[in-house]
Protein backbone atom coordinates (compact mmCIF):
# COMPACT_ATOMS: atom_id res chain seq x y z
CA UNK A 1 0.00 0.00 0.00
CA UNK A 2 1.80 3.27 -1.41
CA UNK A 3 1.30 6.35 1.44
CA UNK A 4 -0.86 8.22 -0.55
CA UNK A 5 -3.36 5.71 -0.63
CA UNK A 6 -3.47 5.26 3.08
CA UNK A 7 -6.44 7.57 4.93
CA UNK A 8 -4.70 9.73 7.79
CA UNK A 9 -7.18 11.53 9.46
CA UNK A 10 -7.94 14.90 8.36
CA UNK A 11 -8.90 17.07 11.48
CA UNK A 12 -6.95 16.89 15.31
CA UNK A 13 -8.32 17.40 18.53
CA UNK A 14 -6.67 18.42 21.51
CA UNK A 15 -6.44 15.54 23.87
CA UNK A 16 -8.57 16.28 26.85
CA UNK A 17 -7.25 17.08 30.02
CA UNK A 18 -8.37 14.24 32.18
CA UNK A 19 -7.26 11.22 30.11
CA UNK A 20 -9.63 8.84 31.45
CA UNK A 21 -12.96 9.36 29.87
CA UNK A 22 -15.20 7.30 32.61
CA UNK A 23 -12.97 9.76 35.16
CA UNK A 24 -13.53 12.80 33.17
CA UNK A 25 -17.31 12.57 32.80
CA UNK A 26 -17.85 11.25 36.16
CA UNK A 27 -16.28 14.65 37.59
CA UNK A 28 -18.30 16.87 35.05
CA UNK A 29 -21.52 15.25 35.97
CA UNK A 30 -20.74 14.62 39.85
CA UNK A 31 -19.89 18.65 39.25
CA UNK A 32 -22.98 19.31 37.47
CA UNK A 33 -25.19 17.57 40.09
CA UNK A 34 -23.19 19.26 43.17
CA UNK A 35 -24.10 23.08 41.56
CA UNK A 36 -27.86 21.85 40.94
CA UNK A 37 -27.77 20.38 44.61
CA UNK A 38 -26.23 23.87 46.17
CA UNK A 39 -27.79 26.62 44.22
CA UNK A 40 -31.00 24.53 45.08
CA UNK A 41 -30.50 24.28 48.77
CA UNK A 42 -28.78 27.78 49.14
CA UNK A 43 -30.66 29.84 51.46
CA UNK A 44 -30.49 33.19 48.91
CA UNK A 45 -32.94 35.85 49.64
CA UNK A 46 -33.27 37.29 46.40
CA UNK A 47 -35.71 39.52 46.88
CA UNK A 48 -33.94 41.58 49.74
CA UNK A 49 -30.05 40.60 47.60
CA UNK A 50 -31.47 42.87 44.58
CA UNK A 51 -32.88 45.73 47.03
CA UNK A 52 -29.92 45.75 48.62
CA UNK A 53 -28.48 46.95 45.30
CA UNK A 54 -29.22 50.69 44.93
CA UNK A 55 -28.39 50.55 48.83
CA UNK A 56 -25.15 48.86 48.12
CA UNK A 57 -24.17 51.88 45.82
CA UNK A 58 -24.77 54.68 48.03
CA UNK A 59 -22.70 52.27 50.07
CA UNK A 60 -19.71 52.42 47.77
CA UNK A 61 -20.90 56.18 47.25
CA UNK A 62 -20.29 56.72 50.48
CA UNK A 63 -16.95 55.34 50.91
CA UNK A 64 -15.95 58.07 48.33
CA UNK A 65 -14.06 60.23 49.17
CA UNK A 66 -11.85 58.56 51.45
CA UNK A 67 -11.60 60.37 54.76
CA UNK A 68 -8.26 60.62 55.79
CA UNK A 69 -8.63 63.95 57.79
CA UNK A 70 -11.25 63.94 60.66
CA UNK A 71 -10.21 60.48 62.86
CA UNK A 72 -6.45 60.96 61.92
CA UNK A 73 -5.06 60.50 65.80
CA UNK A 74 -7.28 57.43 66.02
CA UNK A 75 -5.96 56.23 62.90
CA UNK A 76 -2.48 56.03 63.61
CA UNK A 77 -2.91 54.95 66.72
CA UNK A 78 -4.77 51.71 65.76
CA UNK A 79 -1.60 51.29 62.67
CA UNK A 80 0.76 51.65 64.70
CA UNK A 81 -0.78 49.25 67.13
CA UNK A 82 -1.59 46.69 64.62
CA UNK A 83 2.28 47.45 63.16
CA UNK A 84 3.58 46.43 67.18
CA UNK A 85 1.17 43.31 67.30
CA UNK A 86 2.34 42.35 63.56
CA UNK A 87 6.05 42.26 65.08
CA UNK A 88 6.23 41.03 68.19
CA UNK A 89 3.82 38.35 67.34
CA UNK A 90 6.02 37.22 63.94
CA UNK A 91 8.88 37.31 66.52
CA UNK A 92 7.36 35.15 69.86
CA UNK A 93 5.51 33.08 66.84
CA UNK A 94 9.05 32.26 65.39
CA UNK A 95 10.84 31.90 68.58
CA UNK A 96 8.64 28.92 69.68
CA UNK A 97 8.04 27.53 66.24
CA UNK A 98 12.03 26.85 65.92
CA UNK A 99 11.56 24.14 68.90
CA UNK A 100 8.97 23.24 67.53
CA UNK A 101 9.79 23.07 63.61
CA UNK A 102 12.90 21.04 64.65
CA UNK A 103 10.99 18.27 66.96
CA UNK A 104 8.53 18.01 63.66
CA UNK A 105 10.88 16.81 61.20
CA UNK A 106 10.81 13.50 60.80
CA UNK A 107 14.84 13.35 60.47
CA UNK A 108 15.82 14.80 63.09
CA UNK A 109 12.81 13.32 65.75
CA UNK A 110 11.97 10.38 67.27
CA UNK A 111 8.80 9.62 66.40
CA UNK A 112 6.69 10.43 69.67
CA UNK A 113 8.33 13.91 69.30
CA UNK A 114 7.95 13.95 65.97
CA UNK A 115 3.54 12.91 66.18
CA UNK A 116 3.11 14.84 69.29
CA UNK A 117 4.70 18.19 67.80
CA UNK A 118 2.79 17.46 64.43
CA UNK A 119 -0.16 17.40 66.23
CA UNK A 120 0.27 20.95 67.92
CA UNK A 121 1.06 22.20 64.17
CA UNK A 122 -1.97 20.51 63.11
CA UNK A 123 -4.06 22.18 65.96
CA UNK A 124 -2.82 26.11 65.15
CA UNK A 125 -3.27 25.60 61.36
CA UNK A 126 -6.83 23.97 61.64
CA UNK A 127 -8.60 27.23 63.34
CA UNK A 128 -7.87 30.12 61.71
CA UNK A 129 -6.61 33.40 63.68
CA UNK A 130 -10.27 34.84 64.26
CA UNK A 131 -11.18 31.62 66.35
CA UNK A 132 -8.11 31.94 68.04
CA UNK A 133 -8.58 35.38 69.12
CA UNK A 134 -12.37 34.79 70.31
CA UNK A 135 -10.53 32.75 73.20
CA UNK A 136 -7.92 34.59 73.42
CA UNK A 137 -9.90 37.55 74.22
CA UNK A 138 -12.15 35.88 76.78
CA UNK A 139 -8.82 34.54 78.71
CA UNK A 140 -7.13 37.42 78.47
CA UNK A 141 -9.71 40.77 77.94
CA UNK A 142 -10.01 43.08 75.22
CA UNK A 143 -6.94 44.83 73.54
CA UNK A 144 -3.63 43.93 71.61
CA UNK A 145 -2.79 41.16 74.34
CA UNK A 146 -5.11 39.49 73.16
CA UNK A 147 -4.69 39.76 69.42
CA UNK A 148 -0.84 38.86 69.78
CA UNK A 149 -1.41 35.97 71.65
CA UNK A 150 -3.82 34.71 68.77
CA UNK A 151 -1.34 35.86 65.94
CA UNK A 152 1.54 34.23 67.56
CA UNK A 153 -0.47 30.61 67.99
CA UNK A 154 -1.20 31.41 64.47
CA UNK A 155 2.56 31.90 63.54
CA UNK A 156 3.01 28.49 64.69
CA UNK A 157 1.29 26.30 62.60
CA UNK A 158 2.46 28.31 59.56
CA UNK A 159 6.29 28.80 60.15
CA UNK A 160 7.14 25.60 62.26
CA UNK A 161 5.21 23.38 59.71
CA UNK A 162 6.99 25.06 56.87
CA UNK A 163 10.16 25.17 58.90
CA UNK A 164 9.98 21.35 59.68
CA UNK A 165 9.39 21.02 56.03
CA UNK A 166 12.69 22.53 54.01
CA UNK A 167 14.52 20.59 56.83
CA UNK A 168 13.01 17.00 55.76
CA UNK A 169 13.98 18.18 52.07
CA UNK A 170 17.98 19.81 53.41
CA UNK A 171 20.90 17.67 51.81
CA UNK A 172 21.52 14.63 54.33
CA UNK A 173 25.41 14.80 53.13
CA UNK A 174 26.56 18.27 54.86
CA UNK A 175 24.48 16.88 58.09
CA UNK A 176 26.55 13.43 57.64
CA UNK A 177 29.64 15.68 57.48
CA UNK A 178 29.08 18.23 60.37
CA UNK A 179 28.52 14.73 61.91
CA UNK A 180 31.70 13.14 61.32
CA UNK A 181 33.64 16.22 62.57
CA UNK A 182 32.28 15.15 66.44
CA UNK A 183 29.80 17.71 66.52
CA UNK A 184 27.62 17.62 68.96
CA UNK A 185 23.81 18.09 69.18
CA UNK A 186 23.83 21.70 68.95
CA UNK A 187 26.62 21.96 67.25
CA UNK A 188 24.81 19.72 64.44
CA UNK A 189 22.26 22.10 64.57
CA UNK A 190 24.06 25.04 64.68
CA UNK A 191 26.42 24.39 61.74
CA UNK A 192 24.51 21.45 59.31
CA UNK A 193 20.91 22.85 59.55
CA UNK A 194 20.45 26.24 60.38
CA UNK A 195 22.78 27.58 56.93
CA UNK A 196 20.75 25.05 54.94
CA UNK A 197 17.02 26.69 55.82
CA UNK A 198 18.67 29.97 56.88
CA UNK A 199 17.47 31.86 53.67
CA UNK A 200 14.39 30.23 53.12
CA UNK A 201 13.69 31.21 56.89
CA UNK A 202 14.29 34.08 56.63
CA UNK A 203 12.24 35.51 53.45
CA UNK A 204 9.17 33.38 55.26
CA UNK A 205 9.18 35.00 58.57
CA UNK A 206 9.18 38.52 56.22
CA UNK A 207 6.32 36.91 54.57
CA UNK A 208 4.64 36.09 58.22
CA UNK A 209 4.90 39.55 59.22
CA UNK A 210 2.82 40.27 56.19
CA UNK A 211 0.46 38.14 57.06
CA UNK A 212 0.49 38.79 60.90
CA UNK A 213 -0.21 42.85 59.71
CA UNK A 214 -2.85 41.82 57.80
CA UNK A 215 -4.99 39.46 60.11
CA UNK A 216 -4.05 42.32 62.71
CA UNK A 217 -7.08 43.84 60.99
CA UNK A 218 -9.59 41.57 61.65
CA UNK A 219 -8.39 40.11 65.18
CA UNK A 220 -9.65 43.26 66.10
CA UNK A 221 -13.27 42.73 65.39
CA UNK A 222 -13.48 40.41 67.44
CA UNK A 223 -11.85 42.46 70.29
CA UNK A 224 -7.74 41.67 69.77
CA UNK A 225 -7.30 45.24 69.14
CA UNK A 226 -5.13 46.89 66.44
CA UNK A 227 -5.97 48.56 63.05
CA UNK A 228 -9.55 46.14 63.15
CA UNK A 229 -10.76 47.65 66.50
CA UNK A 230 -10.75 51.23 64.51
CA UNK A 231 -12.35 49.69 61.17
CA UNK A 232 -14.91 48.10 63.19
CA UNK A 233 -15.91 51.29 64.70
CA UNK A 234 -15.63 53.41 61.69
CA UNK A 235 -18.28 51.00 60.25
CA UNK A 236 -20.26 50.71 63.69
CA UNK A 237 -20.66 54.14 63.11
CA UNK A 238 -21.48 54.23 59.59
CA UNK A 239 -18.62 56.31 59.18
CA UNK A 240 -17.82 54.65 55.56
CA UNK A 241 -15.57 57.49 54.47
CA UNK A 242 -13.04 56.99 57.25
CA UNK A 243 -13.56 53.04 56.99
CA UNK A 244 -12.49 53.45 53.05
CA UNK A 245 -9.33 55.63 54.20
CA UNK A 246 -8.61 52.83 56.48
CA UNK A 247 -9.14 50.15 54.05
CA UNK A 248 -7.03 52.14 51.91
CA UNK A 249 -3.72 52.75 54.16
CA UNK A 250 -3.98 48.87 55.04
CA UNK A 251 -3.53 48.19 51.18
CA UNK A 252 -1.15 50.77 50.86
CA UNK A 253 1.07 49.07 54.35
CA UNK A 254 0.89 45.56 52.66
CA UNK A 255 1.81 46.46 48.87
CA UNK A 256 4.74 47.89 51.00
CA UNK A 257 6.05 44.91 52.57
CA UNK A 258 5.20 42.51 49.92
CA UNK A 259 7.57 44.97 48.06
CA UNK A 260 10.25 44.50 50.95
CA UNK A 261 9.76 40.97 51.32
CA UNK A 262 10.35 40.29 47.71
CA UNK A 263 13.44 42.19 47.47
CA UNK A 264 14.60 40.42 50.70
CA UNK A 265 14.26 37.15 49.79
CA UNK A 266 15.79 37.91 46.23
CA UNK A 267 18.98 39.65 48.29
CA UNK A 268 19.19 36.75 50.84
CA UNK A 269 18.62 34.29 48.58
CA UNK B 1 36.96 32.85 53.88
CA UNK B 2 38.91 36.05 55.45
CA UNK B 3 42.24 35.06 57.13
CA UNK B 4 43.35 37.08 59.83
CA UNK B 5 47.66 36.80 60.79
CA UNK B 6 47.67 36.73 64.52
CA UNK B 7 51.08 35.61 66.61
CA UNK B 8 50.08 32.39 66.47
CA UNK B 9 49.87 31.48 62.79
CA UNK B 10 47.01 32.57 60.37
CA UNK B 11 43.79 32.15 62.21
CA UNK B 12 40.30 31.69 59.64
CA UNK B 13 36.96 33.08 60.59
CA UNK B 14 33.65 32.99 58.82
CA UNK B 15 33.09 36.28 58.04
CA UNK B 16 35.14 39.46 58.47
CA UNK B 17 35.15 41.52 61.40
CA UNK B 18 33.24 44.04 58.90
CA UNK B 19 30.70 41.38 58.29
CA UNK B 20 30.45 40.60 61.63
CA UNK B 21 30.10 44.04 63.30
CA UNK B 22 27.52 44.53 60.63
CA UNK B 23 25.37 41.27 62.03
CA UNK B 24 25.46 42.40 65.12
CA UNK B 25 24.09 45.77 64.20
CA UNK B 26 21.45 43.85 62.68
CA UNK B 27 20.22 42.15 65.76
CA UNK B 28 20.78 45.23 68.21
CA UNK B 29 18.14 46.94 66.14
CA UNK B 30 15.96 44.01 66.04
CA UNK B 31 15.91 43.65 69.23
CA UNK B 32 15.20 47.25 70.33
CA UNK B 33 12.31 46.94 67.71
CA UNK B 34 10.87 43.82 69.74
CA UNK B 35 11.31 45.83 72.78
CA UNK B 36 9.52 49.04 72.42
CA UNK B 37 6.58 46.72 70.27
CA UNK B 38 6.66 44.78 73.22
CA UNK B 39 6.41 47.84 75.52
CA UNK B 40 3.55 49.78 73.72
CA UNK B 41 1.44 46.33 73.68
CA UNK B 42 2.55 45.97 76.95
CA UNK B 43 1.33 48.96 78.24
CA UNK B 44 -2.14 48.34 76.87
CA UNK B 45 -2.86 45.49 78.62
CA UNK B 46 -4.49 44.92 81.41
CA UNK B 47 -2.24 42.83 83.50
CA UNK B 48 -4.68 41.63 86.15
CA UNK B 49 -6.51 40.16 83.35
CA UNK B 50 -3.50 38.33 82.18
CA UNK B 51 -2.62 36.58 85.48
CA UNK B 52 -6.21 35.50 85.75
CA UNK B 53 -6.42 33.61 82.40
CA UNK B 54 -4.75 30.75 83.67
CA UNK B 55 -7.88 29.89 86.07
CA UNK B 56 -10.62 31.55 83.02
CA UNK B 57 -8.81 28.84 80.49
CA UNK B 58 -9.42 25.78 83.23
CA UNK B 59 -13.23 27.33 83.95
CA UNK B 60 -13.91 27.26 80.37
CA UNK B 61 -12.30 24.32 79.66
CA UNK B 62 -14.30 22.67 82.09
CA UNK B 63 -17.16 23.82 80.69
CA UNK B 64 -16.21 22.65 77.44
CA UNK B 65 -16.36 19.30 78.54
CA UNK B 66 -17.84 16.86 77.02
CA UNK B 67 -18.52 18.18 73.50
CA UNK B 68 -22.87 17.79 72.97
CA UNK B 69 -22.74 15.23 70.32
CA UNK B 70 -26.40 15.47 70.14
CA UNK B 71 -25.96 19.10 68.85
CA UNK B 72 -24.35 17.21 65.82
CA UNK B 73 -28.09 17.08 64.18
CA UNK B 74 -28.37 20.63 63.87
CA UNK B 75 -25.19 21.34 62.62
CA UNK B 76 -25.15 19.26 58.94
CA UNK B 77 -27.22 21.92 57.36
CA UNK B 78 -24.56 24.66 58.40
CA UNK B 79 -21.47 22.44 57.16
CA UNK B 80 -23.55 21.97 53.71
CA UNK B 81 -23.31 26.16 53.91
CA UNK B 82 -19.91 26.01 54.67
CA UNK B 83 -18.75 23.86 52.20
CA UNK B 84 -21.20 25.68 49.67
CA UNK B 85 -19.71 29.12 50.42
CA UNK B 86 -16.36 27.88 50.19
CA UNK B 87 -16.56 25.71 46.65
CA UNK B 88 -18.83 28.32 45.22
CA UNK B 89 -16.31 31.00 46.07
CA UNK B 90 -13.73 29.47 44.71
CA UNK B 91 -15.34 29.08 41.32
CA UNK B 92 -16.34 32.40 41.27
CA UNK B 93 -12.81 33.37 42.21
CA UNK B 94 -11.34 31.22 39.70
CA UNK B 95 -13.78 32.72 36.89
CA UNK B 96 -12.48 36.53 37.26
CA UNK B 97 -9.10 35.49 38.23
CA UNK B 98 -8.38 33.94 34.91
CA UNK B 99 -8.83 37.46 32.96
CA UNK B 100 -7.03 39.46 35.85
CA UNK B 101 -4.40 36.70 35.69
CA UNK B 102 -3.74 36.69 32.03
CA UNK B 103 -3.51 40.93 31.89
CA UNK B 104 -0.80 40.43 34.57
CA UNK B 105 1.31 38.30 33.19
CA UNK B 106 4.36 40.01 31.46
CA UNK B 107 4.12 37.99 28.26
CA UNK B 108 0.48 37.92 27.96
CA UNK B 109 -0.63 41.57 29.06
CA UNK B 110 -2.04 43.55 26.19
CA UNK B 111 -0.50 46.77 27.64
CA UNK B 112 1.81 47.88 30.93
CA UNK B 113 -1.33 50.15 32.23
CA UNK B 114 -3.61 47.30 32.32
CA UNK B 115 -1.42 45.57 33.76
CA UNK B 116 -1.23 48.21 36.50
CA UNK B 117 -4.62 47.64 36.99
CA UNK B 118 -4.72 43.78 37.11
CA UNK B 119 -1.41 43.81 39.89
CA UNK B 120 -3.69 46.38 41.79
CA UNK B 121 -6.62 44.05 41.55
CA UNK B 122 -4.93 41.66 42.89
CA UNK B 123 -3.16 43.18 45.96
CA UNK B 124 -6.23 44.97 47.00
CA UNK B 125 -8.06 41.70 46.61
CA UNK B 126 -5.48 39.93 48.98
CA UNK B 127 -5.01 42.97 51.68
CA UNK B 128 -8.32 42.74 52.80
CA UNK B 129 -9.37 39.89 54.55
CA UNK B 130 -12.61 37.73 53.56
CA UNK B 131 -14.33 38.56 57.26
CA UNK B 132 -13.78 42.05 56.40
CA UNK B 133 -15.41 41.72 52.75
CA UNK B 134 -17.74 39.85 54.53
CA UNK B 135 -18.48 42.79 56.82
CA UNK B 136 -18.84 45.16 53.61
CA UNK B 137 -21.26 43.02 51.54
CA UNK B 138 -23.27 41.91 54.82
CA UNK B 139 -24.29 45.51 54.93
CA UNK B 140 -25.35 45.42 50.79
CA UNK B 141 -27.09 42.00 50.74
CA UNK B 142 -28.24 41.39 53.86
CA UNK B 143 -27.12 38.64 56.66
CA UNK B 144 -26.75 35.43 55.05
CA UNK B 145 -24.90 32.45 52.65
CA UNK B 146 -24.99 35.05 49.48
CA UNK B 147 -22.51 37.87 51.12
CA UNK B 148 -20.49 35.13 52.39
CA UNK B 149 -20.15 33.42 48.88
CA UNK B 150 -19.37 36.80 47.70
CA UNK B 151 -16.70 37.65 50.26
CA UNK B 152 -15.27 34.68 49.52
CA UNK B 153 -14.90 34.92 46.12
CA UNK B 154 -13.63 38.78 45.92
CA UNK B 155 -10.82 37.46 48.56
CA UNK B 156 -9.72 34.80 46.40
CA UNK B 157 -9.13 36.87 43.37
CA UNK B 158 -6.27 38.00 44.09
CA UNK B 159 -4.48 34.71 45.53
CA UNK B 160 -5.67 32.94 42.47
CA UNK B 161 -4.49 35.09 39.62
CA UNK B 162 -0.77 35.73 41.98
CA UNK B 163 -0.25 32.32 41.47
CA UNK B 164 -1.97 32.38 38.02
CA UNK B 165 -0.10 35.15 36.52
CA UNK B 166 3.30 33.72 37.70
CA UNK B 167 2.39 30.15 36.17
CA UNK B 168 1.83 32.01 32.89
CA UNK B 169 5.10 34.05 33.03
CA UNK B 170 7.42 30.63 33.55
CA UNK B 171 5.61 28.62 30.76
CA UNK B 172 7.75 27.21 27.87
CA UNK B 173 8.31 29.89 25.21
CA UNK B 174 9.22 27.55 22.32
CA UNK B 175 5.72 26.02 22.40
CA UNK B 176 4.00 29.26 21.81
CA UNK B 177 6.64 29.81 19.17
CA UNK B 178 5.72 26.52 17.33
CA UNK B 179 2.03 26.94 18.08
CA UNK B 180 2.96 30.80 16.47
CA UNK B 181 5.20 29.55 13.04
CA UNK B 182 1.68 27.79 12.11
CA UNK B 183 -0.01 31.11 11.31
CA UNK B 184 -2.09 31.01 14.37
CA UNK B 185 -3.90 33.96 15.48
CA UNK B 186 -3.52 35.82 18.62
CA UNK B 187 -6.56 33.97 20.78
CA UNK B 188 -5.39 30.89 18.72
CA UNK B 189 -1.74 31.19 20.32
CA UNK B 190 -3.24 31.87 23.59
CA UNK B 191 -5.81 28.43 23.37
CA UNK B 192 -3.23 26.32 22.08
CA UNK B 193 0.01 27.31 23.22
CA UNK B 194 -0.24 28.72 26.72
CA UNK B 195 -3.87 27.36 27.77
CA UNK B 196 -2.27 24.21 28.14
CA UNK B 197 0.82 24.59 29.66
CA UNK B 198 -0.97 26.26 32.76
CA UNK B 199 -3.91 24.20 32.58
CA UNK B 200 -2.52 21.46 35.62
CA UNK B 201 -1.08 24.48 37.36
CA UNK B 202 -4.90 26.18 37.48
CA UNK B 203 -6.81 23.29 38.62
CA UNK B 204 -3.86 22.86 41.44
CA UNK B 205 -4.19 26.53 42.25
CA UNK B 206 -8.22 25.79 42.32
CA UNK B 207 -7.90 23.01 44.74
CA UNK B 208 -5.49 24.86 46.80
CA UNK B 209 -7.51 27.32 47.38
CA UNK B 210 -10.61 25.49 47.97
CA UNK B 211 -9.04 24.42 51.08
CA UNK B 212 -7.92 27.14 52.66
CA UNK B 213 -11.57 28.81 51.81
CA UNK B 214 -13.00 26.25 53.98
CA UNK B 215 -11.08 27.18 56.68
CA UNK B 216 -11.93 30.96 56.14
CA UNK B 217 -15.48 30.15 55.83
CA UNK B 218 -15.94 28.92 59.31
CA UNK B 219 -15.97 32.43 60.57
CA UNK B 220 -17.82 34.24 58.24
CA UNK B 221 -20.85 33.83 60.31
CA UNK B 222 -19.27 35.75 62.82
CA UNK B 223 -20.47 38.80 60.90
CA UNK B 224 -23.72 37.31 59.87
CA UNK B 225 -22.40 36.37 56.63
CA UNK B 226 -23.95 32.32 57.12
CA UNK B 227 -21.96 28.87 57.67
CA UNK B 228 -21.08 27.37 60.75
CA UNK B 229 -19.90 30.47 62.41
CA UNK B 230 -23.39 31.74 62.64
CA UNK B 231 -23.51 28.62 64.97
CA UNK B 232 -20.51 29.16 66.55
CA UNK B 233 -20.86 32.92 67.37
CA UNK B 234 -24.51 32.10 68.79
CA UNK B 235 -23.06 29.57 70.95
CA UNK B 236 -20.73 31.92 72.42
CA UNK B 237 -22.61 34.62 73.13
CA UNK B 238 -24.95 32.17 74.83
CA UNK B 239 -22.06 31.02 76.62
CA UNK B 240 -23.15 27.56 75.63
CA UNK B 241 -19.80 26.17 75.95
CA UNK B 242 -20.74 21.92 75.27
CA UNK B 243 -21.71 23.36 72.03
CA UNK B 244 -18.51 25.44 70.78
CA UNK B 245 -16.69 22.31 71.40
CA UNK B 246 -18.70 20.47 69.43
CA UNK B 247 -18.79 22.44 66.72
CA UNK B 248 -14.65 23.35 67.45
CA UNK B 249 -14.77 19.57 66.81
CA UNK B 250 -16.55 19.52 63.35
CA UNK B 251 -14.31 21.97 62.84
CA UNK B 252 -11.65 20.20 62.65
CA UNK B 253 -12.75 17.03 60.90
CA UNK B 254 -13.69 19.13 58.28
CA UNK B 255 -10.70 20.67 57.81
CA UNK B 256 -8.60 17.84 57.89
CA UNK B 257 -10.64 16.21 55.43
CA UNK B 258 -10.60 18.84 52.75
CA UNK B 259 -6.89 19.28 53.71
CA UNK B 260 -6.63 15.33 53.18
CA UNK B 261 -8.70 15.72 49.66
CA UNK B 262 -7.06 18.59 48.18
CA UNK B 263 -3.34 17.06 49.10
CA UNK B 264 -4.61 13.88 47.22
CA UNK B 265 -5.99 15.98 43.97
CA UNK B 266 -3.13 17.79 43.80
CA UNK B 267 -1.30 15.03 43.92
CA UNK B 268 -3.30 13.55 41.17
CA UNK B 269 -2.83 16.67 39.12
CA UNK B 270 1.02 17.13 39.52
Amino acid sequence: MSVAEQTFPSSWRRPPFIKNPLLRWSIIIGAAIYLALAFGTMDVNWQRAAEGLPRGQRFVAAFFPPNFSDNLGVMWDGIFESIWMAIISTIAGIALSIPIGLGAARNLAPKWVYLLNRSIIGGSRTFPEVILAIFAVKLFGFGPFAGFIALSIGTIGFYAKLLAEDIENMSASQAEAIKATGAGWFQWINYAIQPQVMPRMIGLSVYRLDINFRESAVVGIVGGGGIGATLNTAFERYEFDTAAAILLIIIGIVMVLEYTSGFLRKYVQ
Amino acid sequence: MPRIDSTNGPVWKRRTTKQQWAIWAGWLVALAITAFAWQRISEKTIWFFVQDAPRQAADIGSRMIPPKFSYMSKLWAPIWDTLNIATLGTVIALVIAVPVAFAAARNTTPHPIVRTIAIFIIVASRSVNSLIWALMLVFIFGPGVLAGTIAIGLRSIGFCAKLLYEGIEEIDHTQVEAIEATGASGPQKMVFGIVPQVLPTFAGIGVFRWDINIRESTILGLVGAGGIGLELNGSINTLAWTQVSMILLVILLTVVVSEWVSAKVRGAII
